[in-house]
């Protein structure tokens, strides 16, 4: 490239270089200075991180990364994350369902408003999203008063905490099933129904298996931001030790109080759910576009 | 079984799907539903299978209302034009589904349904499919396959969308004559929608010709084809020649030229003349009322077809007629035509 561009009447020899270079493809040197930009990017911010939080999580040792793990706190931590993102993956699969179903399949008044809606979970910044329980169910809130003289607590309580992860991860399932829904069609669904099958039927014979695997990705999603999520459970949670912290909540605490390898083993396993997660989702992907090549058409 | 639709009429919005529409269908009838797109057939044979509803009018199947049913518990057998198969269920599984999904109390047991379903892959010649996925079938086994899936729940009424749009022509020829051959063997009650008018009147025993939502005539493929009731139907169904013509004093102008032909009681004023191609006479200059020079032949096929300036009345107008194959035509030839048979209709506002 260099010798074409600075002979205004290339020599013989750069003429004969010239015609040898090969056009589909960028110089040596280009190459390997690209690539080398990207795969330093990839080390320093994404491997690197990855094998600091584990070398610290045993930086004391395998006996207290485990001691740490099995902590009263920290068990109710995980138990509390896990029973979360549970309670939040059903309620969003129900309702994800339900509406991409009439989204998907239906026409009716209102259908881009609901549609846009769904998305404003993703839209609005997690620590709004925990603000407006807050509003809602708080002392002052909205339903305060009336919660309080019934002895019922929503705020600082798993079910404000449950609400809000709920609330973070609507979008998850719906927005992997609209797209897959609209594409089907509802042919095989007439099809069904005029052969004798119930509405109940018809869902679980026909829809559901054909967007079980776009299903499957998005619970798959749903529930890794679940596990995950920090902001808007910090807001409501009220961060009561043992009773109202989650993972990521107490991953925080613990870094706050100086007590590294004791957070980072909360952080590692935190990180394991995630890698188990990408290797689940690259596997899902792969059926996904396995089911759309057998599919019909 | 017998359909009876009423005074039906359905509205998308503005556009009138269909407009006061009545049909009556008789027990074991092939029944074609000719039209071009957007004419309401479709929408007619969802409305009677219970995919869609009217706004207006009534549905009765052997004096019996139709529309307080849902489509489930109609015992109607519908194929659609693309098949609709459940992708995820292998050729069997796709049959045996509506005895599946009948209620327990009338659900058949594992070897009566295995049953059923091996003598309705054997009725449309597919047993060695059986365990394939509809992905691994051609558009043609997926239809033959989709109308084993209808026929299994034993249909009171057999309705078919467009059965044979998605297909290629040979296989749709094929599948045109299997399915009359069928409708011969198990008599029922069937309707089948086509903008195809060579499908509709090769298969149907009756043609219903609709046009804008509304239906303009029914009659056997003879009637249709030779009494067309209208310039619609003249147009859609089989080809013709249309000349534009005035209609005056009982004689019928051309351009400038009165024609030799009787004015059939066609109304005073702008009219269309139909003539079928091969209705006429071809002679040596002269020798009839239109004259012409042979601008192209193309000889092959069972007629060979000849494009025919025409230079009656001043102006130019090129026809393609059919010639006997004996008839020794070259481009540049002069001829004379006389219509044997011909239609006048007054010209569309």
């Amino acid at each position: 490239m260099s010798v074409a561009s600075t002979n205004a009447v290339p020599s013989v020899a750069s003429r004969a270089l010239l015609a040898r270079r090969d056009a589909r493809t960028e110089p040596a040197l280009m190459r390997g200075l690209i690539i080398g930009f990207a795969v330093t990017f990839l080390l320093v911010f994404v491997a690197l991180p990855l094998v600091l939080v584990f070398s610290e999580a045993l930086a004391k040792g395998v006996g207290f990364y485990f001691a740490a793990l099995t902590d009263k706190e920290a068990l109710a931590a995980i138990w509390l994350t896990l029973i979360t993102a549970a309670i939040s993956v059903g309620l969003n699969l129900t309702f994800g369902i339900t509406a991409a179903w009439s989204i998907a399949k239906f026409e009716f008044r209102g259908k881009t408003i609901l549609t846009t809606l769904i998305d404003l979970p993703f839209s609005v910044s997690p620590v709004i999203s925990g603000l407006v329980f807050v509003l809602l169910f708080g002392a002052q809130g909205f339903f305060g008063p009336w919660l309080m003289a019934h002895g019922i607590h929503i705020l600082f309580a798993v079910p404000a905490i449950v609400l809000a992860t709920s609330f973070v991860t609507f979008p998850f399932v719906v927005r992997e099933l609209i797209p897959l829904m609209q594409e089907q069609g509802s042919l095989e669904e007439e099809a069904a129904i005029s052969l004798g099958a119930g509405g109940w039927q018809t869902f679980v014979r026909v829809t559901l298996p054909n967007i079980k695997w776009g299903l499957l990705y998005g619970v798959l999603l749903c529930n890794a931001r679940a596990m995950g999520e920090f902001g808007a459970v910090s807001v409501v949670s009220g961060h009561i030790r043992g009773e109202t912290n989650t993972m990521p909540l107490l991953v925080e605490i613990l870094y706050n109080e100086y007590q590294m390898a004791a957070s980072f083993a909360i952080a590692s396993l935190l990180a394991f759910l995630a890698l188990v997660t990408l290797i689940a989702k690259t596997v899902l992907e792969a059926q996904i576009e396995e089911g759309r090549h057998t599919g019909d058409d | 079984m017998t359909i009876e639709v009423r005074d039906m009429t359905k509205q998308f919005g503005a556009f009138k799907a269909l407009d006061d529409v009545d049909l009556r269908v008789e027990t074991g009838e092939l029944l074609a539903l000719l039209g071009p797109s957007g004419s309401g057939k479709t929408t007619l044979l969802r409305i009677i299978a219970g995919l869609d509803w009217p706004d207006t009018g009534s549905v009765s199947f052997d004096g019996e209302d139709a529309l307080s049913r849902g489509a489930a518990e109609r015992h109607v057998g519908f194929v659609f034009q693309h098949y609709a198969l459940f992708r995820h269920m292998s050729v069997f599984e796709n049959v045996a589904f509506g005895l599946r999904v009948q209620p327990r109390a009338i659900r058949r047991s594992e070897a009566v349904i295995r049953r059923r379903v091996r003598e309705l892959l054997d009725l449309v010649q597919l047993d060695w499919l059986a365990d394939r996925y509809p992905s691994q079938l051609s558009g043609g086994q997926r239809q033959r396959i989709a109308l084993a899936r209808a026929l299994a729940i034993e249909p009171r009424i057999l309705l078919l969308d467009e059965p044979f749009g998605a297909l290629d022509a040979k296989v749709r020829k094929e599948l045109r004559k299997w399915l009359r051959t069928l409708h011969e063997e198990i008599h029922v009650t069937s309707i089948f929608v086509t903008h195809d008018q060579e499908e509709a009147l090769e298969v149907a025993n009756r043609v219903v010709v609709m046009d804008k939502g509304r239906i303009v005539q029914i009659g056997t493929p003879g009637d249709v084809y030779e009494d067309p009731a209208s310039a619609f139907v003249h147009g859609f169904i089989g080809e013709s020649i249309v000349l534009a013509v005035d209609v005056c004093d009982g004689r019928i102008r051309f351009g400038g030229k009165v024609l030799d032909l009787a004015a059939q009681d066609a109304r005073p004023g702008p009219s269309k003349l139909f003539i079928r191609r091969h209705d006429f006479a071809l002679g040596p200059a002269g020798s009839g009322t239109l004259d012409g020079a042979v601008a192209h032949v193309r000889a092959f096929g069972p007629m060979h077809r000849a494009d025919i300036r025409l230079n009656t009345g001043g102006q130019e107008t090129l026809i393609e007629i059919d010639a006997p194959r004996d008839r020794d035509l070259k481009p540049g030839d002069l001829v004379g035509l006389q219509p044997r048979r011909y239609r006048i209709f007054a010209a569309p506002a």
